[in-house]
């Protein structure tokens, strides 16, 4: 068939604005990601200088003063800035690749991460002079300097660009291809651009209606129980935020790197609908031991709680099953023989693998925290950073690894530098997972307060810890040894001179995969409503209290 | 429209359904039969007149009113304040397997308070008095500790509480 000069001449220009395409959403991907991992490797020290200083054997390094610096900024670094930079650089390369439309407004995704790039900035820079050690709660009335919040409200602002971004991404695509399924991999990105829009909601209402004007002097009192009504609103949530990009990997990722199928894209929908819908409205069981909130809001908090258990279990199981038909494919036998035939070479499949270890015994954990009787046993002791290092730092962060494994010769078109040493670095990190946190739920149980520079208890009991805080300190240089052998391939990667055999991304297929599903599976509107109702009849009546409580006011306190 | 759902996946979500329908019954069967209630009295206090006779709480979080005392019922109760870097009073001696009653409120900043191997523990917020019971199950010195990150000195905050044998208490 002969081509006219015209429709060559258009096909090239196509092909031509197809590549800026792609190389903007990857370079939107890249900065925003490194920023994250960037984040990630100065974090990453404070935490073994945390764990060395709690021990007691290192009289030198002892300061409560930069162990609270290092505290509050480990933490902001890690559970925010690592998080949600890596998140928005993941989704701006799965909107582009899995829905293979012109991106909507690259300036309006730049202007995003140059706010919130400008928000962290700011923020990082008063945690690292000592002007907002008030841990990554920021719990008021101890208040940080105007410039921390301030700068924590334009990181949170900036992001919500990225999920604007990802919704109108997914809205357009609907458009152009009405009736069809939305892809598995970006209904669960927007679904967690909803889910944060929601989330980030209450700590911003208590940033803007609360902190900054108190730190300014524009107030004189504020209410630190409201402020932590708000901030449970968010400190939950923020949980799946971080944790459904791991699953969005398991999903889309994993079942196609282990050479199968995905077991089921419906059951995938469902776990995401439902992780989005029992996150936000049940985040009581942070104030479970307050004074503010009455037994049965707690009690009602504690029912959608325990929902969770549903989608997490359903992941478990999908998952697996999409393990267990590659293992079969690959010739396993047997009850167990496909386990030893999975491709534990593959960075993404060894660290789903190891992820779903740490989310089984986590997740056991979560349920003890979640308990409304139980909970006081536990209740801000060791086992709580314990928990979340497991859960975030283990089960989340480890398919944080996986993901950039998986995208960077993909984005780069260069070879990963060393899939051997990724195999190695993510063995590492989950041993040195385990050697941290299995001794701090155990001295948790103790009793072991978080957040203490030193334990001069003058008691047994406190003595009976140090040889747990002792085995952790090998744990915690471990991870720091394997977190550097991470950013070291990745950097590495970009100065391979081997390029990439196939630098295509391309997603898993489902066993039944689906052209259309429910309607209800394959958009927000719906249970956006449903999530308004929730969050009226949850938080609605907690924090309009407040208003006629008539609680005397809490002046601004240093720390 | 088509739906799949694997028929042994649906059988393993109705065993999760059962599994959280089980941890449902098994808090609300505590919480009634053994009234297991986390500390939520919802009561405020002027945290910056604690040490005044007049304002809202009136005088009961006054130095001389602090410690342990029965009240008309003849019960045990522990009234503390909480305060940048220590609980008031220092030390406190209760008897095990009694009910302790204790009720505190902070003069200043967030704090949180906890006896290891016991469920003694709960937020001391400003503004707001914390009440809840608890039964001591064995003896011995405990360090009774702030696990709420108040400030630089916060590792240092704690009393001694002392759980002794019924037959030793006096109060």
């Amino acid at each position: 068939m002969a081509t006219t000069a015209e429709e060559v001449r258009s096909m090239g220009a196509e092909g031509a604005a197809e590549k800026d395409d792609a190389r903007t959403s990857h370079r939107l991907a890249l900065w925003n990601m490194w920023i994250g991992f960037g984040a990630f490797a100065l974090a990453l020290p404070m935490g073994l200088y945390q764990i060395a200083v709690r021990s007691g054997l290192f009289p030198a390094i002892q300061s409560d003063s930069v162990y609270a610096a290092a505290v509050s900024t480990h933490g902001v670094l890690m559970a925010y800035v690592l998080s949600t930079f890596f998140i928005m650089g993941f989704g701006y390369h799965t909107a582009y690749h899995s829905l293979k439309q012109r991106p909507w407004s690259p300036a309006f995704a730049w202007t995003g991460f140059w706010v919130a790039t400008v928000g962290t900035l700011l923020a990082a820079s008063a945690l690292l002079t000592d002007r907002a050690s008030v841990m990554y709660t920021f719990y008021p009335p101890e208040m940080a300097d105007a410039s921390f919040y301030i700068g924590v409200a334009l990181f949170v602002i900036g992001s919500w660009f990225w999920c604007v971004d990802m919704i109108i991404e997914m809205t357009r695509w609907k458009k152009a291809n009405p009736g069809r399924a939305v892809p598995l991999v970006m209904f669960g990105t927007a679904i967690n651009a909803m889910l944060w829009l929601w989330t980030s909601m209450g700590a911003t209402l208590e940033v803007l209606f609360q902190l900054i004007p108190v730190s300014l002097g524009w107030m004189d009192t504020l209410d630190p129980g409201m402020a932590r009504t708000f901030f449970s609103w968010t400190l939950h949530a923020i949980v799946y935020f971080w944790l459904i990009p791991a699953y969005i990997v398991m999903y889309s990722i994993l079942p196609r790197e282990a050479g199968g199928k995905l077991f089921s894209d419906e059951m995938g929908r469902v776990a995401f609908v439902m992780l989005f819908i029992f996150s936000v409205p049940i985040g009581f069981h942070h104030l479970y031991m307050d004074p503010q909130q009455a037994a049965g809001w707690k009690l009602l908090h504690m029912f959608g709680t325990f929902m969770v258990a549903v989608p997490t279990f359903i992941t478990g199981f999908t998952i697996i099953a999409s393990m267990e038909l590659s293992g079969r494919l690959r010739g396993g036998k047997g009850l167990f023989g496909w386990i030893g035939k999975l491709k534990w070479t593959n960075p993404v499949v060894l660290a789903g693998i190891l992820s779903l270890l740490m989310l089984t015994f986590g997740g056991f954990g979560g349920v003890i925290n979640a308990s409304y009787a139980m909970n006081a046993a536990i209740h801000n002791t060791g086992w709580v950073p314990a928990h979340f290092h497991l859960i975030y730092g283990g089960t989340s962060v480890i398919m944080y690894f996986a993901a950039a494994y998986w995208l960077w010769p993909k984005i780069t078109k260069r070879k990963l530098w060393s899939t051997p040493l990724a195999n190695i670095q993510l063995w590492m990190w989950f041993a040195g997972m385990w050697i941290v946190t299995a001794p701090w739920h155990i001295i948790g149980l103790m009793g072991q307060p978080r957040r203490t520079s030193d334990q001069p208890y003058d008691s047994a009991i406190a003595d009976s810890w140090v040889p747990y805080e002792v085995v952790m300190i090998f744990g915690a240089a471990l991870l720091v040894l394997s977190g550097f052998l991470f950013v070291a391939n990745l950097v590495m990667t970009h100065r391979n001179r081997t390029a990439e055999a196939d630098p295509t991304p391309r997603y898993a297929v489902a066993v039944h995969q689906p052209l259309a599903v429910p309607k209800l599976l394959n958009s927000l509107g719906f249970w956006s409503v449903a999530m308004a109702a929730y969050m009226l009849i949850s938080y609605g009546y907690p924090i309009l209290q407040f208003f006629f409580l008539g609680t005397p006011g809490s002046m601004e306190w240093g720390y | 429209m088509k739906f799949h759902v694997d028929p042994l996946e649906k059988k393993y979500i109705w065993a999760v359904m059962a599994f959280t329908l089980l941890a449902f019954a098994v808090q609300v069967y505590y919480a009634a039969a053994h009234n297991a209630h986390p500390p939520s009295n919802v009561e405020t206090v002027d945290s910056s007149r604690l040490h005044l006779e007049e304002g809202v709480g009136g005088g009961e979080f006054m130095e001389k009113n602090l410690g342990l005392k029965r009240d008309e019922n003849g019960e045990l109760v522990l009234t503390m304040v909480a305060a940048r870097y220590g609980f008031y009073p220092q030390e406190v001696t209760v008897p095990v397997d009694e009910p302790v009653r204790l009720r505190i409120a902070t003069i200043d900043v967030l704090h949180g308070l906890h006896v290891p191997y016991s469920d003694f523990n709960t937020m001391v917020v400003p503004g707001y008095v914390s009440d809840m019971t608890s039964t001591f199950k064995r003896t011995g010195e405990f360090p009774l500790i702030c696990n709420e990150y108040c400030g630089v000195g916060h590792a240092y905050m704690y009393s001694r509480f002392n759980v002794v044998p019924q037959d030793e208490f006096k109060l």
